[in-house]
């Protein structure tokens, strides 16, 4: 057998396990999908009518594309928890003792992560269109959004991963818990950047989920809430290159990792 | 001839500030159960971790089934099993579904993989719960089936770092019973432990580990014999009799009063002719006795023997 499809066969194990997973203990999966919709209804019902929009639009068209961006983001401390409880039960290290690739494990995990998050983009859809979200775009031109969102959970997984194999101290998955809010909300996601301070602007401009965020509205045919600079003349470019940025950095970082672990 | 399942040399590895292994050296015969003994940050776990490739020695050679761990990980992880200090095995999966995951992870197909893990629950008692969720094992049980997914694919060694922590006496004896099994089946087993009673229970050779180093060798019946001769117990009937028993028997006695024991060596003539010797000296001395007893030391004496700290550098009043 070659390297290549035992590598690919270990992964597909690997997928099926975590699918697995979701069967038995689906919780986790539909909290998830709770909390992006209890974010959904706060931001739409509660904050919303305070929120104006730069460049006109009303608020919810805006905010849902964001809200589905969070959730992508949430990938990160989502699969950084499960690391870290493979490894506290000895999971990870009997893996490593396995004569497999480094990159099975990691990758089997994202693969399945990867059917989680559609199945909740959809939900989120759904629930959106529900409560008056509009898709004003052509099928090809939401496909394509949907397939930005779930770029950019792929990158998120892979720092996910990295994190959770190498930063090896307790409380570690917490802190990421906690600063996944103030780097969500520092972006585009509930509100623009031109409506914040110039320097704050600027930097939530560059938020990495900005760009995604930015360029699903586009493609959806909603409010971007962006009328000039780098978000938006490039926010497709960006959304195609920052995830493909991080994945370039933590896909070695987390095979590294795996292998000097322990 | 073949070559042995592992042998280590010189070797180091320091953490921080700690050196947690010092220039081990180690030889483990196939066929055998090798123990690795001593107390905890003796470095049995890290030496466990070298040989099973997941850390990398900063000197000194292994090779475990004639294989570098340095050069050719790869090659060693294919000859190996690793059961770790906790049940690594995945909670919400069905026993079987473990097995299966891990004989496939180790490049069996599905059917030769399904077949394997019938063969161990059965072998290893957990028929029944195969096929439940793991989250609702007993201790005892997973470990078990932690045990069993080291052995998949059989390995040459199979590496059992601290099997029975944490686990009930009855869970203990059911591990134990499980290692004699896989021995029986011509599996070579190194396993750490720091209960001298399950190094003595299972083990051909006893390797004592202090400070990242082997302070002590053998066989338990011989690490036992080192450390003196057998001793003769004698349990008085009265308080007041304890120090006329320790004065009839000599200088060696020495006195317990809570146990209301004393204790003589038995020399060189050996147990049997002490204990003679004892009730002749206490009836002649007209002393009665509740009980006598023969004992032999026991690893726990050993190994407290091997890794006290010299007496000569303790502090004043820290001696006996």
């Amino acid at each position: 057998m070659t390297a290549l499809s035992s590598t690919l066969r270990q992964t597909w194990v690997i997928t099926l396990r975590d699918l697995k997973h979701w069967q038995r203990e689906p919780w986790g999966p539909v909290f998830g999908i709770l909390f992006s919709i209890m974010m959904l209804l706060i931001f739409g019902y509660l904050f919303g009518g305070a929120i104006e929009m730069p460049g006109g639009g009303t608020y919810l068209p805006y905010l849902l594309p964001g809200v589905l961006a969070l959730t992508m983001m949430f990938g990160v401390d989502g699969i950084m928890a499960v690391v870290t409880e493979d490894t506290k039960r000895g999971v990870t290290n009997r893996f490593r003792s396995l004569p497999m690739s480094s990159v099975a494990v990691p990758l089997g995990r994202a693969v399945a992560d990867l059917g989680n998050s559609a199945v909740q983009l959809g939900v989120l859809m759904i629930g959106g269109l529900l409560i008056g979200w509009r898709i004003e775009g052509t099928f090809l031109e939401a496909a394509a959004a949907v397939g930005l969102l779930l770029w950019l959970r792929l990158a998120m997984l892979w720092l996910g991963i990295f994190l959770g194999l190498a930063l090896r101290m307790e409380g570690a998955l917490m802190m990421v818990q906690v600063l996944v809010w103030p780097l969500g909300f520092c972006s585009s996601l509930f509100v623009s950047p031109e409506t914040m301070p110039g320097w704050l602007g600027t930097l939530a401009a560059w938020n990495p989920v900005s760009a995604t965020a930015t360029a699903a509205r586009d493609l959806f045919g909603n409010p971007t809430g962006i009328t000039s600079g780098v978000l938006a003349d490039h926010a497709m470019l960006l959304a195609l290159a920052w995830p493909a940025v991080l994945l370039a950095i933590f896909v070695p970082l987390s095979m590294r990792a795996f292998r000097r672990r322990g | 001839m073949t070559t042995a399942p592992l042998s280590a040399r010189g070797v180091r590895k320091r953490y921080r500030d700690t050196q947690a292994l010092d220039g081990l050296d180690l030889e483990v015969a196939a066929g055998t159960v090798h123990a690795l003994l001593g107390p905890n940050g003796a470095g049995k776990s890290t030496a466990v971790n070298v040989f099973a490739t997941l850390t990398r020695p900063d000197a000194g050679e292994v090779r475990v089934g004639g294989h570098d761990v340095v050069r050719h990980p790869a090659r060693v992880r294919s000859t190996i099993g690793l059961v770790g200090q906790s049940a690594a095995v995945d909670e919400a999966l069905h026993g079987r579904e473990n097995l299966v995951m891990f004989g496939r992870l180790h490049g069996l197909s599905k059917a030769d993989a399904v077949r394997r893990s019938a063969e161990l629950l059965d072998a290893f008692g957990l028929v029944e719960a195969g096929d439940r969720k793991v989250s609702g094992y007993s201790g005892g049980m997973r470990r078990r089936l932690d045990i069993a997914a080291g052995l998949v694919v059989r390995p040459r060694i199979l590496f059992l770092d601290e099997p029975t922590t944490g686990l009930d006496p009855r869970a203990r004896h059911e591990v134990w019973e499980m290692v004699r099994k896989v021995v029986a089946d011509g599996t070579t087993v190194l396993l750490t432990t720091q209960y001298l009673d399950e190094a003595d229970q299972l083990a051909d050779l006893v390797t004592v580990l202090g400070e990242g180093k082997v302070i002590a060798e053998g066989t338990p019946s011989a690490l036992k014999s080192d450390l003196g001769g057998d001793r003769v117990i004698i349990t008085a009937a009265e308080p007041d009799d304890l120090d006329k028993m320790a004065g009839a028997l000599g200088a060696t006695a020495t006195v317990d009063l809570d146990r209301l024991e004393v204790t003589v060596e038995a020399g060189a003539s050996g147990g049997g002719a002490a204990v003679v010797e004892v009730v002749r000296t206490l009836d002649s001395a007209g002393i009665t006795v509740d009980d006598v007893l023969l004992r032999r030391p026991t690893l726990d004496e050993v190994f407290l023997h091997l890794t006290a700290p010299d007496p000569e550098h303790q502090p004043e009043g820290a001696a006996r």
